[in-house]
């Protein structure tokens, strides 16, 4: 322990003469730190955001509904949920299944497959929508057309959010004790049994982690989508491209309010995941 | 789970033909896009005017926010993890926030904020211009890839405890001492490997850059909108190709050199 001068037996005691020493040593950087690290992300992060809530609600609680009220601003946000709902529950089903065959299965260049996984995350987004479009566009060398269609938007999509569901259950699925499950097997379960009764439940809250935070970027999203998505007004336009041709044309308090609204679903889907993860985990707590 | 055989193969083909047509298949086209005419074609279409000022504005954001994220990102996991204060789970989900909004609103904010009709709008007035121009280029690049460094150097700073840092201060060494020999060491891979993910995302981010940018070819385009406007605006698709291929050379540099910190840093700890 770090206090060399007493040595206090009760842990709440010797977590006080810790604090004490610490508010003292060079470590720390002090009340001038803490006050540089506020005022430094209040800048940055706050002050836009806060810039942007205010100004979607200029014309009042009225005025915020009637911007995302109007016509191509609702179907924007419909067309963006619904894409991204579809490219969530895919990412569910084949990113589960892609880590389960990188962890489970063994195969020569299997590493090289699990490098692949990452890319999505270290390529630029516009160069994913050029990249997705000299496969599925005008030069398409198979014929396939996904330009400016909804499924265009959802293979973009795909793309991008690759990772988050792959490599939030892998970690779990390698954690997962195989004994369990021969102990099942033996027993006489069958694997769907198996499945449904010991791997899933232990799997569930990644899987969940995974299609939330894929599902948060997908609203979001627009480099990848913009060449491949066209953006034709209550077809394939999505919320982020509506958001960017508001401002052109001055239209701010309609920029602003779907900005809101996207920020808003944002943070109940991160919340929801992050109360549904404390719970899980509270209950392993008590179950172990 | 025993599986069969068959079950096991099919599963596995599964797995790789999805991530075959959705990620290989589109990379390898591109490259041999890319490089069918030769490799000079591809290298006339990246030393144009207009590819080498996007280059070097590129490079030029990295090189402004790279340092600022270092200090500020240190300063602030410093705090987050050796202050004991209230309110810290709130400055902990300020600094995650950047994840959780698009960067299309991130350039939308940042217009309504310091834009000539925004709130800090009278800046504009004194001659300082900041969104069409460079430095809103800058606050956008910033805000997006602020959680980097903090995020990398926060648990390394907690692996190592306080107990070196105080023997330190026992032995008379001043904070900028104790900062210098003890703390930084300690902490360089996190922090290298938080500096390689700003690099990347500063290097490939659009959406909030493009918001922001006055998009004027050779003057205030970074390397992604020249790859947006050749293919948009100049109907260019292999030099649209060409600079996308660039990007992408960038993006698997960075792959590797985070494979390397990764073993390091494991190593290390």
């Amino acid at each position: 322990m770090a206090a060399p001068t007493t040595t206090p037996a009760h842990p709440a005691a010797r977590a006080a003469s810790k604090r004490r020493l610490s508010r003292r040593t060079a470590g720390g950087v002090g009340p001038i730190g803490l006050g540089v690290a506020t005022l430094w992300l209040s800048l940055i992060v706050l002050a836009p955001l806060a810039a942007i809530t205010i100004k979607s609600f200029e014309n009042g609680l009225g005025g915020f509904v009637d911007a995302i009220d109007a016509p191509a601003a609702r179907a924007a946000l419909l067309v963006t949920l619904g894409v991204s709902l579809a490219v969530a529950l895919i990412n569910v089903v084949l990113g589960t299944l892609i880590a389960w065959v990188l962890v489970r299965d063994d195969f020569r260049g299997k590493s090289l497959v699990n490098a692949l996984i990452d890319l999505p995350f270290a390529l630029p987004t516009i160069v994913a929508s050029i990249v997705l479009l000299s496969l599925y566009g005008p030069q398409s060398p198979f014929d396939i057309q996904l330009n400016a269609t909804r499924p265009g938007l959802v293979v973009a999509l795909l793309f991008v959010t690759l990772p988050f569901v792959v490599r939030s259950v892998q970690p779990v699925l390698i954690e997962l004790d195989r004994e369990v499950e021969q102990a099942a097997a033996s027993l006489g379960a069958s694997n769907l049994t198996i499945f449904r009764k010991i791997v899933l439940p232990t799997l569930a809250p990644a899987v969940l982690g995974g299609a939330g935070l894929a599902f948060t970027r997908a609203i979001g999203e627009y480099g990848s989508v913009v060449l491949i998505g066209g953006g034709i007004p209550k077809e394939t336009e999505v919320a982020s491209q509506y958001i960017q041709k508001q401002i052109e044309i001055d239209r701010f308090v309609n920029a602003a309010a779907v900005s809101v609204t996207l920020l808003l679903i944002a943070f109940v889907v991160l919340f929801t995941l992050r109360t549904l993860g404390g719970r899980a985990a509270r209950r392993e707590e008590h179950a172990g | 789970m025993i599986l069969t055989r068959r079950t096991t193969l099919s599963l596995r083909v599964v797995a790789l033909t999805y991530l075959g047509i959705l990620v290989a298949l589109p990379i390898v086209l591109i490259f041999f896009r890319t490089f069918e005419d030769g490799f000079g074609a591809f290298w006339d279409q990246i030393t144009t005017p207009a590819a080498i000022s996007a280059l070097s504005l590129s490079l030029l954001i990295v090189a402004i926010v790279v340092p600022i994220n270092v200090v500020f990102g240190i300063v602030t996991a410093l705090a987050l993890v050796r202050g004991r204060f209230r309110g810290r789970g709130v400055v902990q989900a300020i600094v995650d926030l950047p994840f959780a909004v698009s960067p299309i609103v991130v350039g939308a904010s940042l217009i309504l904020l310091w834009g000539s009709g925004g709130y800090f709008g009278f800046l504009e007035s004194t001659g300082f211009k900041v969104i069409f121009a460079l430095p809103g280029m800058i606050l956008a690049t910033i805000f997006v890839t602020l959680p980097f460094v903090v995020r990398e150097v926060e648990p390394v700073l907690h692996e190592i405890g306080e107990e070196q840092e105080q023997a330190a201060a026992t032995l008379g060494a001043s904070r900028w001492q104790t900062f210098w020999r003890v703390t930084l060491p300690a902490i360089r891979w996190g922090l290298t490997y938080g500096v390689v993910l700003t690099v990347a995302r500063s290097l490939g981010e659009f959406g909030a850059v493009i918001m922001v940018s006055a998009g004027i070819s050779g003057e205030s385009q970074t390397l992604t909108l020249l790859v947006h406007s050749r293919y948009i605006d100049d109907h260019n698709t292999f030099g649209a190709y060409s600079a996308s291929t660039l990007l992408m050379v960038l993006a698997l540099i960075t792959l590797l050199a985070m494979t390397v910190l990764d073993q390091k840093r494991t190593k290390d700890v």
